[in-house]
């Protein structure tokens, strides 16, 4: 089945004069695990604002799971590139927010759902503790913890371990993965890093031209569960160094 | 001892000094009637301290609560009228930055013509002073809120309200303390001047009765007075801040 699938979109932002995604077609099955690499600015993100509903397009329709987005809400779970926890909430508190928001639940439910999440990702006893306590690592995976509790299994993240050193980037994206290879839910990960792209997706989805009006895409040839010992196998990094060719290909144009 | 304490301790030896100061050529000018010394001062305050405490302190702090509710009611609606709709905001602004042109102190004996000698001609002159700092600080603060906060939550299917009580609100709440704290001094300020031009009791109308009879530290008791509760009201202000906000600095 597909989880979320663009049919002819295309959007512009209204200081441009023409269109960032120009009648892009693409889908992504459920359960899989995509990473959208390409250059700094070049429209990969209007991808997921759109998806979110946080941008509407100028044309097209976005189904997630069969159905247009506009008739829905609640069906996908969004994480920035910044970790937004709120200073002022603890992290428990930051976690219940989607489901504050959402309505619904009883305080005690909430508290016992983010309990629950904060486990899930590595972080149990964290609850009480304020945001400005906790590592960037931690940080991230209580944003992703938060992400979760949106009510969806299509989650949309982007760039969400740019901003981390690069060890712990590295053990965040082992760590995600553990986390997808658990739950199984659709991924759609933003990145410019071509080696995390390689190394997290199942089949990467490159922006090789703006305005998008395709997303090329390239299978990883490497089976679930990865390690970061794949990324030394021949295969793997003739991938890498293509995609950087390609990648480097757009910027020279 | 605290690293704040210490911090203090410049400036208490700095105010100690100016004290010394005054006292020392207030008594080389020695015409008490016009400039009194400290000490004659302070000798005042204990003289005077019957009427003052019992009398003419709780009338200018009940006009000065009054004054401050009155104020941070209406700031606090002006600021979230202002963020809550550009609209609003074009017609309010202007409107707001007006009223702080009007010559307060000059037009006040009209309002003791309009509402009397009681309490509410005071009270608006303290109004007219204080609604202004706490409306654009706490605007500002509501503005202050970021961008993409407000899209996260957006994604989660928030509403304008969710925005602004999970979002705005928390925000702006170190902006409201420093509101407060300005206002503070500021309500008593206004207090003050509104006795001074009109009124049966109160500090500032003690003051000037002290004026009309030549005596200096008579005149001066009263405003001590004023800058010690005003000083002691800011502190259980911060106090209040400390204890609430516990997140100032972290971005």
């Amino acid at each position: 089945m597909r989880a979320l699938e663009f049919d002819r979109v295309s959007c512009r932002y209204p200081e441009d004069d023409f269109d960032i995604i120009d009648n892009l077609s693409f889908s992504v099955e459920a359960g899989s695990f995509h990473c959208i690499v390409g250059v700094s600015g070049c429209g990969k993100s209007t991808i997921l604002r759109l998806t979110c509903g946080l941008l509407r397009s100028k044309a097209g329709t976005i189904r997630v799971n069969g159905r247009p987005v506009a008739e829905q809400s609640h069906y996908c779970g969004y994480m920035p590139q910044r970790d937004l926890l709120f200073p002022w909430r603890t992290v428990g508190e930051n976690l219940a927010l989607p489901l504050e928001i959402r309505g619904g639940y009883t305080r005690a439910e909430r508290r016992e759902l983010a309990e629950e999440a904060l486990a899930d990702v590595g972080l149990a006893g964290c609850r009480d503790k304020m945001p400005s306590e906790l590592s960037g690592g931690m940080r991230q995976r209580a944003a992703f913890a938060r992400t979760m509790l949106a009510g969806s299994d299509l989650l949309l993240l982007d760039e969400p371990f740019s901003a981390l050193d690069f060890l712990t980037r590295v053990s965040m994206q082992e760590w995600l993965l553990e986390q997808w290879e658990k739950h199984r839910m659709t991924i759609l990960f933003i990145t410019h890093d071509v080696e995390e792209a390689v190394f997290l997706s199942g089949s990467v989805l490159a922006v090789d031209q703006t305005p998008i009006r395709r997303l090329s895409e390239i299978p990883v040839p490497a089976p679930y569960p990865r390690t970061r010992a794949c990324l030394a196998r021949p295969e793997m990094a003739e991938l890498r160094e293509e995609l950087i060719e390609m990648l480097r290909r757009r910027v020279e144009v | 001892m605290n690293r704040a304490n210490r911090g203090g301790l410049p400036a208490l030896i700095f105010l100690f000094a100016l004290l010394v100061f005054w006292q020392l050529g207030a008594m080389e000018v020695n015409a008490a009637y016009i400039l009194p010394t400290p000490l004659q001062i302070l000798r005042r305050l204990w003289e005077l301290r019957g009427p003052l405490l019992t009398v003419h302190l709780p009338a200018t702090m009940a006009v000065t609560g009054l004054g401050l509710v009155i104020s941070l009611v209406l700031g606090l609606g002006l600021a979230a009228a202002m963020d809550w709709s550009p609209l609003l905001q074009r017609c309010l602004y202007p409107v707001v930055v007006a009223s702080q042109t009007i010559p307060t102190t000059a037009i006040a004996p009209l309002f003791v013509l309009w509402f009397g000698y009681g309490v509410w001609s005071k009270v608006l002159v303290s109004v007219l002073m204080t609604f202004f700092p706490i409306t654009i600080t706490v605007y500002d603060g509501l503005r202050s809120a970021r961008a993409e906060m407000t899209e996260l939550l957006e994604t989660y299917g928030a509403t304008k309200w969710d925005v602004f009580r999970k979002i705005k609100i928390p925000c702006a709440l170190p902006c409201f303390f420093s509101a407060v704290k300005m206002a503070v001094p500021i309500s008593i300020i206004g207090a003050a001047i509104g006795e001074w031009l009109g009124a049966q009791s109160g500090l500032g109308y003690f003051s000037r009765r002290m004026m009309t009879q030549l005596d200096g530290a008579g005149v001066f008791a009263p405003i001590v007075l004023l800058s010690a509760v005003a000083m002691l009201a800011v502190w259980l202000v911060g106090l209040a801040e400390k204890k609430i906000v516990k997140w100032r600095g972290e971005s």
